[in-house]
């Protein structure tokens, strides 16, 4: 039933935009937990479209990771600094021209990728996803540099903060 | 018209899947009821008590013998406490932040029931797969899930907007975090013996191979140990601890909200005992009886098999309950971060090593 999976797309794309516009600009809260959870709102409503894409490994990684780990640990924050209401404030002309010019260039770029790909349709008949098998063959074969180069930088974070959080260094 | 419904194989789906998740929820909800009732029969033997054995609606006394069996069993006394939790005042604070309070009981108790989804509880009935979901990625979406848990009680405690609930919700979302690690690294190794994520194929797998505890006892202590950290129960059950915080992230709730996160507690014991059956033990299957059934007679009692297994595993978070002293918080995550990952990690590489030799 192809009509049943479009409504599933228009549902959960609606929702992303939506809980993504709330959780920057949301008229009736300026709380920071509420915008932490349309956050999470926005993140699940993500993975429902990835979902759809078939791809259930990512789907459950995105929720597993950024809904399950990291806003929990963005709330924390939240909570521990007692952060209260945010201010209104005045739009800063500055950030204004340079939050533009990122958005229309990034606009830009996904409109031209969209474009050079509408008349070669369906070119990526090879559907790896769903199966968690052959994508963590193509990662740890065709990818394994870039991966590995990743789990460096996360090795990096990691003691950076182990650094930043120790008091005294002999 | 009917005909062509019945015939649509989405239709038989939607229908199939409507009625089993219907099914497994007023099961899940009547093992949540009965698993309190068993928590203080079993508190009331280790501590030489008698338990609830007064509860009874009228005329049950009636029936000779029978009826007052079950008033010592206690059998009426979860829907006296039911009964009980609707009628009480459900009283909110002045000073609660409204809406986070009134959405955390219920953030606690629907991820509690989802995870139930993908658990295959028995192996066919009438042609049907007993399992809600059979997802490809079946684990993955069980710790997604799990994951979200602890939204409800970190909001909870934040919400009440008073400090022992706050301090219980800050301590739930690091041991509900550090604990999903050691538990995420515990079944790797399980998966590189079994080589799918799919729990449908793990379950067939152990009623070919072996049950997965006898290949990995290591991932099965580490993933019991942190089940208990995850469900915030005894001896790591410190969001609650109500010696220190009062009673923790729900000290401010009462009444049937109040209840919420004690079904959500429950549930979630019984959705890791399930999913304990599931990885270690075998699901559905027995070591002489592992042939998906044919007959609606065998698949009912390939349903009864894993329900017993899992009321076992319940039965031993009980006992463990009511035996064991609380760790400190210290304790729990030197315990959780220096003592389990580790561990976990070594397993995983160790399993790796023994299957690239016998492979070889």
């Amino acid at each position: 039933m192809p009509a049943f999976t479009d409504l599933l797309f228009l549902a959960f794309a609606g929702l992303t935009l939506l809980f993504g516009f709330l959780c920057v600009a949301n008229p009736l809260s300026r709380n920071p937990v509420t915008s932490a959870m349309f956050l999470v709102l926005t993140i699940v409503s993500l993975a429902g479209l990835y979902v759809l894409l078939h791809a259930f490994f990512l789907a459950a990684v995105q929720i597993l990771v950024y809904a399950g780990a990291v806003m929990v640990l963005f709330l924390f924050v939240i909570m521990l600094l007692d952060l209260g209401e945010e201010d209104r404030r005045k739009l800063n002309r500055v950030a204004l021209i340079s939050g533009t010019a990122a958005v229309l260039g990034l606009a830009g770029v996904l409109v031209r990728a969209l474009w050079s790909a509408k008349g070669a349709a369906a070119t990526g008949a090879t559907l790896v996803e769903g199966n968690t098998a052959p994508l963590g063959r193509i990662l740890f074969q065709s990818y394994v540099l870039p991966f590995e180069i990743l789990s460096i930088l996360l090795l990096v974070a990691l003691v950076g903060v182990i650094l930043l959080s120790k008091k005294e260094l002999k | 018209m009917l005909d062509q419904l019945i015939s649509d194989p989405t239709a038989q789906f939607v229908a199939f899947s409507t009625l089993k998740i219907l099914v497994v929820f007023g099961v899940l909800m009547t093992f949540v009821a009965y698993a309190v009732l068993v928590e203080r029969k079993v508190s009331a033997f280790i501590q030489d008590r008698v338990g609830p054995n007064r509860a009874v609606p009228p005329l049950v006394l009636k029936i000779p013998v029978l009826g007052k069996l079950l008033q010592s069993m206690g059998i009426f006394q979860p829907m006296a406490d039911g009964v009980k939790f609707f009628l009480k005042e459900d009283f909110t604070p002045s000073y609660v932040r409204k809406v986070y309070f009134w959405i955390a009981p219920a953030i606690t108790v629907i991820p509690a029931l989802m995870t139930i989804a993908v658990i295959p509880f028995g192996s066919k009935l009438g042609g049907q797969p007993m399992v809600i979901a059979d997802l490809n990625v079946g684990i993955l979406y069980t710790f997604g899930i799990v994951s979200l848990g602890v939204y409800g009680i970190v909001l909870a405690g934040w919400s009440s907007n008073s400090k022992y609930p706050f301090l219980g919700g800050i301590r739930s979302s690091a041991q509900m975090i550090s604990y999903e690690l050691a538990m995420g690294m515990s079944v790797v190794s399980l998966f590189l013996v079994t080589g799918d994520l799919n729990l449908s194929h793990i379950v067939e797998f152990q009623a070919n191979h072996g049950w997965l505890i006898l290949y990995q006892p290591v991932a099965f202590v580490i993933f019991l140990v942190s089940a208990f950290a995850e469900t915030n129960r005894l001896p790591f059950d410190l969001p609650e601890s109500e010696s220190e915080l009062v009673g923790g992230y729900h000290t401010e709730y009462s009444s049937m909200k109040f209840a919420l996160f004690f079904m959500g507690e429950y549930a979630n014991m019984i959705a890791s005992a399930a999913m304990m059956v599931t990885l270690f033990f075998g699901g559905w299957s027995l070591p002489f009886f592992s042939e998906p059934a044919g007959t609606l007679l065998g698949g009912l009692f390939h349903i009864g098999i894993f329900l017993a297994k899992m009321i076992a595993l319940v039965i031993v978070f009980i006992w463990v309950r009511w035996m064991l002293p609380r760790f400190r918080y210290d304790q729990l995550m030197d315990l959780g971060w220096r003592r389990f990952i580790p561990l976990a990690l070594a397993n995983i590489v160790v399993t790796a090593l023994v299957l690239a030799a016998l492979n070889h």
